[in-house]
């Protein structure tokens, strides 16, 4: 029977020829994934089942990213607990302030996930890695607390929705206006369960940085996992880089899918996503007269070295607007210091940014950009909930790099045409 | 064990930040996090409810992070079950595993208003609306999660298999 690219990583990690959709599964993962957060929680619940350790010390991986560099005593001591856990069961992946970074711009970078694996993380953007190929999807801190006793997890098998993108990309329209669009048409739980595969000659296209991109807001709308089928590009971004063997799958042609949905990107405009909702999307030239008091570029989302170029080209040698603080935030310690060997970091700080250190910080609300009662920001971030970057009463509005930086300098929502 | 309590209405797509804000997850005190349960959406609520209530919601409930913060504050805000359309893939996840019971029902979620005094049954999924005199079903959880809720939520689970 015909099979899609998330079955076939299912069917492989259960030790099965085949799996359908709707089928409870017990699988094998090759990576589990906590950050400084969810993975005090897992680490409590981890040490109530009676294990001595966990069951591989390469593959539980500890990211603080949060709330780090520490924000408050309590963060302090939620990061020192799991310090602490990964000194005593000697994790070789845990990733101290100054060589971490964002978890989801990390372990690609540092080839810890590659195409094939089934990943699961404790956090909801560890749908991420489909942009490698990769089965990979989000769970809670009990989830995680039984995968490291057990190296195993149990899973249902996913309907599939093939996306498929036609058309030529237009100048300044990224990945992250492709799954704002998507999930524009398709709403908050438009693919609720489901997996969300990304197919067609643009995706063929799209840079890792981009497909990254895409997958990780996949659970926004709903889905379980976002998936990209992995080819040249995938080749290129993992030789040298994959830390374990990895496997290209692909989706048989006549694999059946819940639903197919094709779009035509050839006009496509840079989107914004209004608040509360990600499915709120308009193209920034309908945005209006929005005034903006900060700006955030960076995240899991878009804190990789494509987003952060995109943002410098449109901010070299201009000026932030003076009614805005501009925050930029590179995904990780190499993004960083690769920011530093290009001069992007110099054209941020000329042009009026706040240059931070990795951290997640100001997406999720946590420190470094809390919002005030009334406040807007438009962030290249995922979510723009009610109270999602500070006070209920504030606004976060979601876009892309390029619509962020000219943004910045504008003062108020604009296309990236009318600043370069 | 069944459930009784009065009902207390949320809309569509409740998602983490709401249940529980990011600003209170420097702690996994399940006390602490009770404090401000659905904060961000009733700043009332943690004082309003009382124990044995139940949360009744549109679709997607529990949509966005991952955080178990979110169904433990539920849990220890007293609330006894939640009721909704449809749940977010992670939360309804979470919600067996740390024994905060569910239902999805859209049925229920339509019919019921705020205030209606609930009984609901776990082991048939009949949500009687006492106020209203109505009977509504919840969708049937799968033998592998009720085998979950019987061993006392996934942890025992585990330790129970880890032992055998």
């Amino acid at each position: 029977m015909p099979m899609t690219i998330t079955e076939k990583i299912l069917a492989a990690h259960a030790g099965m020829d085949q799996v359908e959709p709707g089928q409870l599964i017990n699988v094998k993962i090759d990576v589990a994934l906590g950050n400084d957060i969810t993975a005090p929680v897992a680490i409590r619940e981890f040490e109530k089942i009676g294990v001595e350790t966990v069951w591989d010390r390469d593959r539980v991986v500890l990211v603080p990213d949060h709330f780090v560099p520490n924000k408050d005593i309590k963060s302090a001591e939620q990061a020192l607990l799991i310090r602490t856990f990964a000194r005593k069961h000697n994790l070789i992946n845990y990733f101290e302030v100054g060589h971490m970074g964002i978890e989801h711009c990390l372990l690609p970078e540092q080839g810890l996930v590659g195409p094939g694996d089934l990943i699961i993380g404790a956090d909801s953007h560890t749908c991420t890695y489909g942009g490698l190929g990769a089965f990979s999807t989000g769970v809670g801190s009990t989830d995680l607390a039984a995968a490291m006793a057990l190296g195993e997890t149990w899973l249902k098998v996913p309907e599939s929705i093939k996306f498929i993108f036609h058309g030529e990309l237009p100048k300044w329209v990224s990945g992250k206006d492709l799954i704002l669009y998507t999930i524009g048409q398709i709403g908050v739980d438009g693919a609720l369960y489901m997996a969300m595969e990304f197919t067609g000659p643009v995706i063929e296209k799209l840079s890792m940085d981009g497909r990254l991109t895409m997958a990780n807001m996949a659970v926004e709308a709903g889905a379980k996992n976002g998936i990209v089928p992995p080819d040249e590009v995938t080749r290129r971004y993992v030789e040298g880089r994959a830390k374990r063997s990895y496997r290209f799958y692909r989706s048989d042609p006549d694999a059946g899918y819940a639903e197919v949905y094709e779009f035509d990107v050839s006009q496509m405009e840079p989107q914004v996503a209004f608040p509360h909702l990600p499915e709120n999307t308009r193209p920034v030239s309908e945005a209006g007269n929005v005034a903006i008091d900060q700006v955030v570029i960076g995240s899991c989302t878009n804190g990789r070295m494509e987003d952060l170029r995109e943002a410098a080209s449109i901010l070299k040698g201009r000026k932030v607007n003076s009614n805005v603080r501009l925050i930029v935030i590179p995904g990780t310690q190499e993004i960083y210091r690769q920011m530093l060997r290009e001069g992007l970091a110099e054209i941020f700080v000329e042009a009026g940014a706040a240059v931070s250190t990795p951290t997640c910080g100001p997406c999720l609300g946590g420190h470094m950009g809390i919002l005030a009662k009334g406040e807007r920001a438009l962030a290249t971030t995922n979510r723009n909930f009610v109270g999602r970057m500070g006070h209920p009463e504030s606004e976060v509005y979601l876009a892309g790099p390029a619509v962020a930086a000219a943004t910045a300098i504008m003062g108020k929502i604009a296309a990236p045409w009318e600043v370069a | 064990m069944k459930y009784r309590g009065k009902a207390w209405k949320f809309g569509a797509d409740v998602d983490t930040d709401a249940i529980i804000p990011a600003r209170y997850l420097n702690t996994s005190d399940s006390e602490e996090l009770a404090k401000h349960c659905m904060e961000d959406a009733d700043p009332e609520f943690p004082q309003k409810v009382k124990p044995g209530d139940i949360i009744v919601a549109g679709k997607n409930f529990g949509c966005g992070s991952s955080r178990e913060h979110a169904p433990i504050a539920i849990k220890y805000a007293g609330v006894s079950c939640v009721i909704a359309k449809t749940f977010a893939r992670i939360f309804y996840r979470n919600a067996f595993n740390i024994g905060l019971p569910i239902f999805e029902s859209p049925e229920a979620a339509g019919a019921i208003s705020e205030g209606d005094e609930l009984l609901v049954d776990p082991g048939t999924g009949v949500i009687k609306n006492l106020t209203k005199n109505e009977e509504y079903r919840a969708t049937p959880v799968p033998e592998f999660m009720q085998q979950i809720i019987a061993a006392g939520g996934l942890i025992n689970y585990v330790a129970n298999r880890l032992k055998s």
